[in-house]
Order: C-alpha cells, then sequence, then structure tokens
C-alpha cells in the first residue's frame, strides 16, 4: 500500500517510534514569538538546560506589539515587559531574532514562508495554533502549548501520537469574487469546528492546483478552525517558484535547490496511498461566505438568511440562542441589511500581498462609509514595503483607511488594536469567537474583498452583486 | 509535575459546547511573562461584570459549586488557541479534572477535547476525561438535583463515579502514554534526554536543508 504525504513525512522524522504508535519527531523549524515562550525559557533556566539547537529556531514579535508609527516605544508597561523578555531570552539563548524595526519583523507564519524558512518535507512547530499555515507547502506543521516549546528548545524533538489523515478534495472551479478564505469557511461548516481533531487534513483536487501559494496558505491557516492541529497540501510547481523566487535568505540555492526539488517531488501521496476519512466539496458551488456565530463552524453562505435555533446543523438550540444573543442578531437576518462598525484586514489568514491587492482593487475609487472605521494591517514589513512599492497604501489611506505596521493586531485584539463592547466587525481574520478582537465585541468572517466592500458600504453586502450595482 | 493519581472532588457544570481557549483565558492576560496567577481570571468575561463582580448569572459562580475541582462541559472543550495559560487557569483556579462528550455525527465520533489543549492538560498533571453524550447528560441531570454533588476520578482503574445517592460509575479510555506520564508525574523533557545518543545519530544524516 502506497504513503500519503503525512506518512512520508512522519517517517522521515521519527528518531524512535512508541510501543503506541506514535513516536518521538524530529523537528526542523521552531519558530517562537513573545506570548507562549517565556515560560519555556524560563523552565529551562530553572532546570539549567541549554537550547539544542539555536541555529533551527527562530524568533519575531508579533501578537503583542503596536502597529501605530510610533511603537517602538510600547506604552503598555506589561507588554513591553514581555517583549524586552523576548529580547534577552534568544540573546542568552542564541536564537535569531526578527525584533520590532527589522525589515523582515511580521507574524510568525508569514515570515517563515517570506524568509524561505518553510520548505516542503520539514517538520515546523510554533506555540500558536495557526502554524497549520505552513502546510501550504507540504511542511507537517503544528501548534504546540508552551511546555511542548520547551521540550523542543532542549531536545529538537517532540512525542506526539499518530493522527489520522483525512482527504479533502476540492473539485471544480471557483466562481468570480470566491476565494480561498471562502473554501476553508465552507469546509468549516461542513464538517464542524471538531470535524477535523485527531486528524492531519490533506487539501487535494484541481481547485488547490489552480491556487497560489498564499492562497494556500490561507486554507491551511485555518484548518485548527476545523479541529485539525495541521493541514497538508503536496508540494508543486507553484511551491517551488515561490521558494526559488524573491529574496528568501533561507531557502535552498543552485544545485542545493535541484537536490531539494527532486526529493520533494517524491513527498506527495502515492495514487494508492489509504486516508482513513475523506471529503470531497464542489467549489463551482460555493459563495461568498460570512460567519453568523460565535466560531466559525457557524457560517452561511451570504445570500442565506441567519439561521434560528434547531436549523443550524451540528449545533444545539443552546449553541445557537447562545451565539445569537452574543451576537445581537435574530433568526432570519439577512446579514446584507447588518451594518459594521469596524473593518479588520489583516492576520496571518489574508494579510499577504495578494489580499491587500485584492481588498484594494475594491477600495480604489471608493471610500469608506463616514462611521465605519478601517484598519489595514499588513501581515510582515516585506508585505508592508510591497504594497507601498505597488501604491496600495495611497489606495487604502485615500479610502479612509489607518495603514499600519506589521503584527497579529486586531485578529486577538493583544495589543491596543480592540473592539469595544457591541462593535460589529467585518474581519478577514480567522475566530469569531466571543470577545476574542476585544470584550464584547462582534466579529463576522470574510474574504478580503468582502470585508473591504463592506467598509464602503458600511453593512454586509454580496460582493458579487454589489459590483454589478 | 504533580501526579494523578486519584480524585474526589465537588463537579461544576458548564453546558456550553465549543469553549474556546479564549474564553477560558482572555488575551489581555497572556502579556503575563510568569506560569502562575491565572486562577482568578479563568473564564474572565463570563464570570465578572464590567464592574469586576461574580456574575450572578454565570453558572460556574453559584454557591452550590463552591470548593469544586471536577469540572463538566460539552464537547469539544479547549478548542482554539494553544495557549497553555488554558490550562495552567483552570488547574489554578482549583480543577483537578474535566469531563465532555465525544459527539456522533454522521456515525463519525468527534473527540471530546481538542488536540493541542489535552496535550497541555497531560504536561500540567491535569486529567482529561472523554465520555458519552449520554453519560455527560447524565452527569448534568444528577448535578442539577443533586447539591455539593462529588464524583470520585480514578486513573489506575480509568473510572469515574458519581457520588449520587444511587452511584454511578463511568469507565473511560485514556492514551498508555499519557496515562504513565500523569500517574508518575513525569518530566518529559528528562525522559526524552534519555534518548539523546539517538537524537545525536538520527541528526547525522538528517537534512534540514538550511544553507551551509
Amino acid at each position: 500500500m502506497g504513503k500519503t504525504l503525512f506518512d512520508k513525512i512522519w517517517d522521515a522524522h521519527t528518531v524512535r517510534a512508541l510501543p503506541d504508535g506514535g513516536a518521538l519527531l524530529y523537528i526542523d523549524r521552531h519558530l517562537v514569538h513573545e506570548v507562549t515562550s517565556p515560560q519555556a525559557f524560563e523552565g529551562l533556566r530553572l532546570a539549567g538546560r541549554q537550547v539544542r539547537r539555536p541555529d533551527l529556531s527562530f524568533g519575531t514579535m508579533d501578537h503583542n506589539v503596536p502597529t501605530t508609527d510610533d511603537r517602538m516605544e510600547i506604552r503598555d508597561p506589561i507588554s513591553r515587559a514581555q517583549v524586552d523578555a523576548m529580547r534577552t531570552n534568544c540573546r542568552a539563548f542564541g536564537i535569531r531574532l526578527y525584533d520590532l524595526g527589522d525589515e523582515h519583523q511580521g507574524i510568525v507564519h508569514m515570515i517563515g514562508p517570506e524568509l524561505g524558512l518553510t520548505l516542503p518535507g520539514l517538520t515546523i512547530v510554533c506555540g500558536d495554533s495557526h502554524t497549520s499555515t505552513h502546510g501550504a507547502f507540504g511542511a507537517l506543521a503544528f501548534g504546540i502549548g508552551t511546555s511542548e516549546v520547551e521540550h523542543v528548545l532542549v531536545t529538537q524533538s517532540l512525542v506526539q501520537r499518530k493522527p489520522n489523515t483525512y482527504k479533502v478534495e476540492f473539485t471544480g472551479r471557483l466562481a468570480p469574487h470566491v476565494f480561498s478564505k471562502d473554501m476553508v469557511l465552507k469546509l468549516i461548516g461542513t464538517i464542524g469546528t471538531a470535524g477535523g481533531a485527531g486528524h492531519v487534513l490533506e487539501y487535494c483536487g484541481e481547485t488547490i492546483r489552480a491556487l497560489s501559494m498564499e492562497a494556500r496558505m490561507s486554507i491551511c491557516n485555518m484548518s485548527i478552525e476545523g479541529g485539525a492541529r495541521a493541514g497538508l497540501i503536496a508540494p508543486d510547481e507553484t511551491t517551488f517558484d515561490y521558494i526559488a523566487t524573491g529574496d528568501r535568505p533561507f531557502a535552498p540555492k543552485g544545485e542545493h535547490l535541484e537536490e531539494a526539488i527532486a526529493h520533494w517531488r517524491t513527498l506527495p501521496s502515492d495514487a494508492d496511498a489509504r486516508f482513513d476519512q475523506t471529503t470531497t466539496i464542489d467549489s463551482s458551488r460555493i459563495k461568498p461566505q460570512v460567519t453568523w456565530g460565535t466560531n466559525p463552524g457557524m457560517v452561511i453562505d451570504i445570500d442565506q438568511p441567519v439561521p434560528g435555533p434547531g436549523e443550524a446543523y451540528g449545533y444545539s438550540r443552546t449553541d445557537v440562542e447562545n451565539a445569537l444573543a452574543y451576537m445581537g442578531l435574530a433568526p432570519g437576518t439577512r446579514l446584507t441589511d447588518v451594518a459594521v462598525d469596524v473593518v479588520f484586514i489583516g492576520s496571518c489568514t489574508n494579510a499577504r500581498i495578494e489580499d491587500l491587492r485584492l481588498a484594494a482593487a475594491i477600495l480604489e475609487g471608493r471610500q469608506k462609509a463616514d462611521n465605519v472605521e478601517l484598519l489595514v494591517v499588513p501581515g510582515s514589513m516585506q508585505v508592508r514595503r510591497q504594497a507601498e512599492a505597488e501604491g496600495l497604501d495611497r489606495i487604502f489611506k485615500a479610502a479612509g483607511a489607518q495603514w499600519r505596521n506589521a503584527g497579529c493586531s486586531m485578529c486577538l485584539g493583544m495589543n491596543p488594536d480592540q473592539l469595544r463592547p457591541q462593535q460589529r466587525c467585518a474581519s478577514t481574520s480567522n475566530r469569531n469567537f466571543e470577545g476574542r478582537q476585544g470584550k464584547g465585541g462582534r466579529t463576522h468572517l470574510v474574504s478580503p474583498e468582502m470585508a473591504a466592500a463592506a467598509a464602503v458600504a458600511g453593512k454586509f453586502v454580496d460582493i458579487r452583486k454589489w459590483l454589478e450595482a | 509535575m504533580r501526579p494523578f493519581t486519584r480524585h474526589t472532588g465537588i463537579i461544576a457544570t458548564l453546558d456550553r459546547s465549543n469553549v474556546d481557549t479564549d474564553a477560558i483565558i482572555p488575551k489581555q492576560f497572556l502579556k503575563s511573562t510568569k506560569r502562575t496567577g491565572y486562577g482568578p481570571s479563568a473564564f474572565f468575561d463570563w464570570r465578572y461584570t464590567a464592574d469586576g463582580e461574580p456574575d450572578p448569572g454565570f453558572e460556574l459562580n453559584q454557591h452550590r459549586f463552591e470548593g469544586r475541582s471536577i469540572l463538566v462541559a460539552r464537547n469539544n472543550f479547549g478548542c482554539g488557541s494553544s495557549r497553555e495559560h488554558a490550562v495552567w487557569a483552570l488547574v489554578q483556579d482549583g480543577y483537578r479534572a474535566v469531563i465532555s462528550p465525544w459527539k456522533e455525527v454522521s456515525g463519525k465520533r468527534l473527540p471530546a477535547f481538542a488536540d493541542i489543549f489535552q496535550t497541555n492538560t497531560t504536561k500540567n498533571g491535569m486529567l482529561a476525561i472523554e465520555l458519552s453524550e449520554a453519560e455527560v447528560d447524565t452527569i448534568f441531570k444528577l448535578v442539577a438535583a443533586n447539591k455539593g454533588l462529588q464524583a470520585t476520578v480514578d486513573l489506575n482503574t480509568q473510572q469515574v463515579t458519581i457520588h449520587a445517592p444511587k452511584a454511578v460509575s463511568f469507565q473511560f479510555e485514556i492514551d498508555t502514554g499519557a496515562k504513565e506520564q500523569l500517574l508518575n508525574g513525569l518530566d518529559d523533557i528528562a525522559l526524552t534526554l534519555q534518548d539523546e545518543a539517538k537524537i545525536t545519530q538520527f541528526e547525522s544524516s538528517h537534512e534540514t536543508w538550511l544553507p551551509g
């Protein structure tokens, strides 16, 4: 029987197979950020331990940093202390840090691919659940807790249970104004927020093949929202082109790259590989998606009404009642009748250059609605520079947007970018949990085009009809 | 790590599914660089009113749950963010075990706990127990009917006993590795370091594709 892409990576990284089917897995890249690492470094100090392979660990600041232009002086003393601790820890243990002010600073899942750290066939971990993003390159990448961060720092390995495999096939072509964000939201709406738990997803099919690396990253990014710790896409010419072009200091070059590509071509799942589960989605039928509730599985097509208790598949009456009460929505409401207060274009899901180009194309020659606050936060400083080189920043500013510096920003509101209670936000991020973007804030997840259009209209729109009108 | 062998305590119920780690410990508490001090902030947004007073409308604030140490919730508990702070908060708020049901959807069994959360519980000496929906329903009903209802969780025998007037017991499954780690309170880094020679040997022939 053939092997899946997952099996091949797992086997190639097994230091020791464990009796219960798990393994001690070798870790090729460890990405570190300021929020989930200080307690791990403290653990090292208390036990008198060292970082085994500082050359395989890479740090940046993203979750807790301001995105305004005056951000080099962090005003919140607790945030500042955490950022300072990251600097001290990276210096003490010899870990390369892309600090605030560095040209490569950005959201950890943005800079891994940009720097050429993210490559097919690798194992990549980070103390952040959206590490699944890197699976777009055919790397086994997953989020870990702080105890596991400490374990990787000391041993460059992790003890893991072997997950099951889940093939998610997307067939057909996407309709205009439907994007990879809509694909992954549709998937989560179909399988539920626990549908992928205990599994590694492998996305395949002609729709996936036609996507750019950036669009693939948006899908793999939200695997965790479907309960899966990791999502994978087999590497192909699109992947190799991405790695070979641009300034990627850690990517293999020349003969080394040729050798790597020859190896990467052996990684895709064999034709006779067996998966534990399979789901097929017809991409041509996917419409623009928008979440109505308090987790990403509570999602509808933009032209569907908000469901009532008993009408949302996979959710109890209580689940729906709680969600509607929190979101301030009544069953049967059309979201195209619902006003927004804030539009957030950013996060490790949708703050890459292609996302900003899509948003800018909508905003060009238009103005945001007066009562809407529009925040555009590039995912990395590299994306910010690229956007500025293309003149996108001028389009955003002319439309009335705030043009910010790189960070996680309002995706989780650890920094000053937060919703106020009852504010409603059209967001390109990944989680619409209660309080996620600020206590009492109401998040609706959408694609960058849908978010930009909502900023102009002052309410949600069906992007397909709105552009025709 | 504190071992988990057997624990008896009061059960508290939280009638919510998909409780995410943002709800268990909101973002503002993640700025700390310490491992301690999270207990009073567990479920912060639900637990306190805008004035910082305990919200009487929040289930876990009921007097009948005073002194509780076993939490029972609905399926997919601990989903979302990988933040281990969520487990630190629960442990430091006095919980030793959390019980949640798997869910059957279209003939498939969806796990009770999110993967990363479950790993984080084991690393902190907290037991995450997966039961069936019917069994968890039974516990919810018994807790509603009996104030201060206690349960005993025995990891050796993999059994939860609810001390209702007529006691009921449920068996649960647990990964053998996790069971051993919990029972013995093992330091898993020290365990892996016993394999250091194997790791070194693996590294000698492993390609990481970094430029020389």
